[in-house]
């Protein structure tokens, strides 16, 4: 069975992309999952490339083997811009400009302990606490 | 001369033993479908599937997956991997009846079979996503996969599988993958399988 537990405190991390624009794909993974690590639901300005994205889940599952009391991470990206242009476009125009902080996009990553769910339709997101 | 021959045969031999890789999220039927596959053209099973998540933690692979088509014929080596998640808790496994102990030896195995999944990613030729027509597609897990294979040029088949629920949506699946080839089938039911099929012989012309 499982325990219910009352969240305490939620701090949120708000990053500007600035923040890690000079950094290597290590180096900003190892900075997120730190701050996840702390407990922070990071907000990050823009989003991470492809490739990232998949380190950012490979180091994850790295630190759940490792760290007894870590569940891993709730990931999901919003973009706001020119919707109507649907995901490939979006992926397409983020692929080919390399860094994609420039972008309308928020990238929202939570430790799972605290961000139960994060459900995403194309045109919304809804994250669930618990 | 040499170059070209060297060429010639490089491609030959490329085309008659692809690397087809089976991805997506976990309790998709990835395994399900490879071992309808597998079973159909060689007469063995590529892995055990079951209703908890995670039953494959280890890539596992089939070579020499012979296919017979409408008159065409192709070599496959078929490769199935762990479903790809962001998190695993091994309280989750617990309430499918599994002890403690192997709930979180599970849980260990599922975490190592989730890197061995990505770390696969660059060798496949091309690869078909397996998604569960009755759950909502956008997850970031198959957002992140799909960007993956799209940066790296990999061609890509999306299957939208247990067609056979109530609930399922193959038209949503189609909605939010629009540039990719969808098929709706059902794995357990061997439901759409020429569809199947004939998607399947499309994508390695794109190799």
């Amino acid at each position: 069975m499982k325990k219910n537990k009352k969240i305490k405190g939620l701090s949120i991390h708000i990053m500007p992309y600035s923040e890690i624009r000079e950094l290597t794909i290590t180096e900003r993974v190892k900075k997120i999952l730190s701050l996840i690590l702390g407990n922070r639901v990071v907000i990050l300005q823009g989003r991470l490339r492809p490739e990232e994205e998949i380190r950012l889940i490979e180091d994850t599952m790295a630190m759940v083997d490792h760290i007894k009391t870590f569940k891993g991470i709730e990931l999901a990206v919003v973009d706001a811009s020119r919707d109507e242009e649907g995901f490939f476009l979006k992926m397409r125009r983020g692929i080919a400009r390399g860094l994609t902080g420039e972008s309308n996009s928020l990238t929202v990553i939570g430790p799972a302990s605290v961000v139960k769910e994060i459900k995403k339709d194309p045109s919304k997101i809804e994250v669930f606490f618990g | 001369m040499m170059k070209f021959l060297s060429r010639f045969f490089g491609i030959f031999r490329k085309r008659s033993n692809l690397k087809i890789g089976f991805y997506g999220p976990p309790n998709a039927g990835k395994t399900s479908l490879a071992n309808l596959l597998c079973m159909d053209w060689t007469g063995e099973e590529i892995g055990s599937v079951s209703e908890v998540p995670h039953e494959t933690r280890k890539v596992q692979f089939k070579e020499k997956v012979e296919i017979e088509h409408k008159g065409k014929k192709m070599v496959l080596k078929i490769v199935d991997t762990p479903g790809i998640a962001t998190k695993i808790d091994y309280e989750d496994f617990l309430e499918f009846g599994i002890a403690k102990q192997d709930a979180k030896k599970r849980a260990k195995e599922a975490t190592q079979g989730i890197i061995e999944a990505i770390k696969w990613l660059d060798d496949m030729d091309a690869v078909v996503i397996v998604l569960d027509s009755a759950e909502n597609p956008y997850s970031q897990v198959n957002l992140t996969i799909i960007g993956n294979l799209l940066a790296r040029k990999i061609p890509v088949l999306v299957v939208a599988n247990k067609i056979d629920l109530r609930k399922a949506n193959v038209k949503k699946i189609e909605v939010a993958f629009p540039e990719y080839p969808v098929v709706g089938i059902s794995a357990k039911k061997a439901t759409n399988m020429n569809e199947f099929y004939d998607a399947l012989f499309k994508l390695t012309k794109k190799v």
